[in-house]
């Protein structure tokens, strides 16, 4: 997959990076969101085995797109490095100044948000927490990938400077997504 | 007598049938999912995917090109490479990515090349390519160019001075501002059928800004006819500005009294002004603007006061609150 589009890199990769594990991110969480409503629609029970692999894709490329922001657009652009490029004075300028744009930045905010709401899913994923918690309040707890889900979309569409057809397209996938599990809760109520 | 034959596999060391089954679908299911990937990967971006972007091809050269170091100061940047400079253009009627208009401008054609000239001047009419150069000196200028987006380059443009065409025109006293379009083609750029900007592409100079000697018409790029994708046949250079005041393909000049709307204003006046100075200090509302990525490097740079030239820019601007007029 790398290589896929390794060979299609542009004259600025680095944004192409950047640009590729977010928008594979927000893939692999609708891909999630849609193994529930596939298996009502088809009775294809199977399928379910493969979400916790998804998700955990989903949020393996979270994780490569938040490192890419921390590094390519964080420590590249502290621009100065007094004490040199390795030292605690590097490591504690690149914290401050990443607090200070998540909070500053609305749409790196919410993006963040959606990073860090996958990160419990990610850690209670095993079958062994699946018991440990049960699975009533483990369901309730992984729900948080709706939430997840909905601010990707809306870091996505923040981000673009003028042409938002493609996050309109991931807010369409999502809402037909979570607008099945309240069909579905509706009609079984 | 009875030798025990040892187990050579001990019961706890079989992997139950359960666990093995479930790596068996991980592995399948791994695959499935990497393979649907690609396929994904191949269907939305196309042949793209399957060969790299192409720089545009070398073409006709300007005969005559004059150096011109005095206006060429870099501070011993480097210049941006050709395939750099022809592979990552914002040129939307080419498409909204920065590779889509080497591959989709290709074919552009700009034979025949009119520019109509009207409002406020003496000389309206319409004017070829030839028309424009007649009598004058093409120049080399090595300009840095920042993009409001963040990245930035070091281009060698070929050009006129703006000032030297906008003098034979004649424009009348009441000639403030000048706008320029560029050409809406339907037929020739597959990115107007999208309606992500109000077509034409729309700009703007105060006079002052476009008679200033550094402001340039280019036509050509690396002493070669301007590239499709980088705006051919003319375009405009105004290094202090951002990179969306650069109109490419321009086909119609007006000379008018009040400051034209610009695209990008009309399109989010908060986020964009018609100066559009290159400016450290004021922040686009959604990331910053202290510092830029050049092309072809990983750290980024700060970014100048007036994309560093300020010494000949900053007095036009001496009465402007910069602050509220980015």
């Amino acid at each position: 997959m790398w290589a896929a589009y390794y060979g299609r890199l542009s004259a600025n990769p680095l944004s192409d990076v950047t640009n590729e594990t977010g928008v594979w991110t927000l893939r692999f969480v609708c891909l999630t969101l849609l193994i529930t409503p596939l298996r009502r629609v088809t009775g294809w029970n199977a399928v379910v085995r493969f979400r916790r692999m998804v998700g955990l894709y989903a949020f393996f490329y979270g994780m490569l797109h938040f490192l890419t922001y921390l590094i390519l657009d964080r420590f590249a652009g502290l621009v100065d490095f007094p004490d040199g490029i390795v030292s605690v004075t590097t490591a504690r300028n690149l914290v401050t100044s990443s607090i200070g744009d998540i909070y500053k930045r609305p749409f790196i905010t919410i993006g963040f948000t959606a990073f860090v709401l996958m990160i419990p899913l990610a850690v209670t994923s095993t079958t062994g927490w699946i018991r440990r918690m049960g699975g009533k309040k483990w369901a309730l707890l992984h729900r948080l990938v709706y939430v997840t889900a909905m601010a990707g979309v809306v870091h996505y569409w923040w981000l673009v400077k003028a042409d938002i057809s493609r996050p309109q397209i991931y807010a369409v996938i999502v809402t037909v997504l979570l607008g099945a599990r309240v069909y579905y809760r509706y009609r079984s109520a | 007598m009875l030798i025990k034959k040892p187990a050579d596999i001990r019961s706890s060391e079989i992997t139950p049938k359960e666990t093995y089954q479930t790596r068996r679908e991980f592995i399948k299911a791994a695959g499935m999912v990497t393979g649907g990937a690609i396929g994904v990967s191949v269907l939305t971006k196309g042949a793209a995917v399957l060969h790299a972007v192409q720089p545009a091809l070398h073409g006709k050269k300007w005969p005559n090109v004059k150096p011109n170091p005095a206006f060429s100061n870099t501070n011993g940047e480097l210049k941006n490479t050709w395939e750099q400079i022809t592979t990552y253009n914002n040129y939307y009627e080419f498409g909204i990515d920065k590779d889509q208009p080497s591959e989709l401008a290709r074919n552009f054609k700009t034979d025949g090349w009119m520019v109509d000239v009207s409002g406020e001047c003496a000389k309206k009419g319409k004017y070829s390519l030839d028309d424009i150069l007649k009598g004058e000196t093409i120049e080399e200028r090595v300009y840095r160019h920042r993009c409001v987006e963040a990245w930035s380059m070091v281009i060698p443009w070929n050009g006129i001075p703006l000032a030297n065409f906008i003098k034979r025109m004649e424009p009348t006293s009441k000639a403030q501002y000048l706008k320029f379009s560029t050409a809406v083609d339907t037929k020739q750029m597959p990115g107007l059928r999208s309606d992500v900007l109000d077509w034409p592409y729309v700009e703007g100079l105060r006079m002052d800004e476009a008679m200033h000697p550094l402001t340039i018409l280019v036509v050509g790029l690396y002493g070669e006819m301007l590239p499709n994708q980088d705006g051919a046949p003319l375009r405009l250079a105004v290094p202090w500005k951002y990179g969306f005041k650069h109109v490419k393909s321009i086909n119609k000049i007006e000379f008018v009294e009040k400051q034209p709307l610009n695209t990008w204003q009309r399109q989010a006046p908060r986020e964009y002004g018609f100066f559009a100075n290159v400016n450290p200090e004021v922040d686009h509302p959604r990331w910053t603007q202290a510092t830029e990525r050049r092309i072809g490097e990983f750290f980024k740079r700060k970014t100048l006061m007036f994309n560093g030239y300020g010494d000949q820019v900053a007095s036009m601007y001496s009465k402007l609150d910069l602050k509220k007029n980015f």
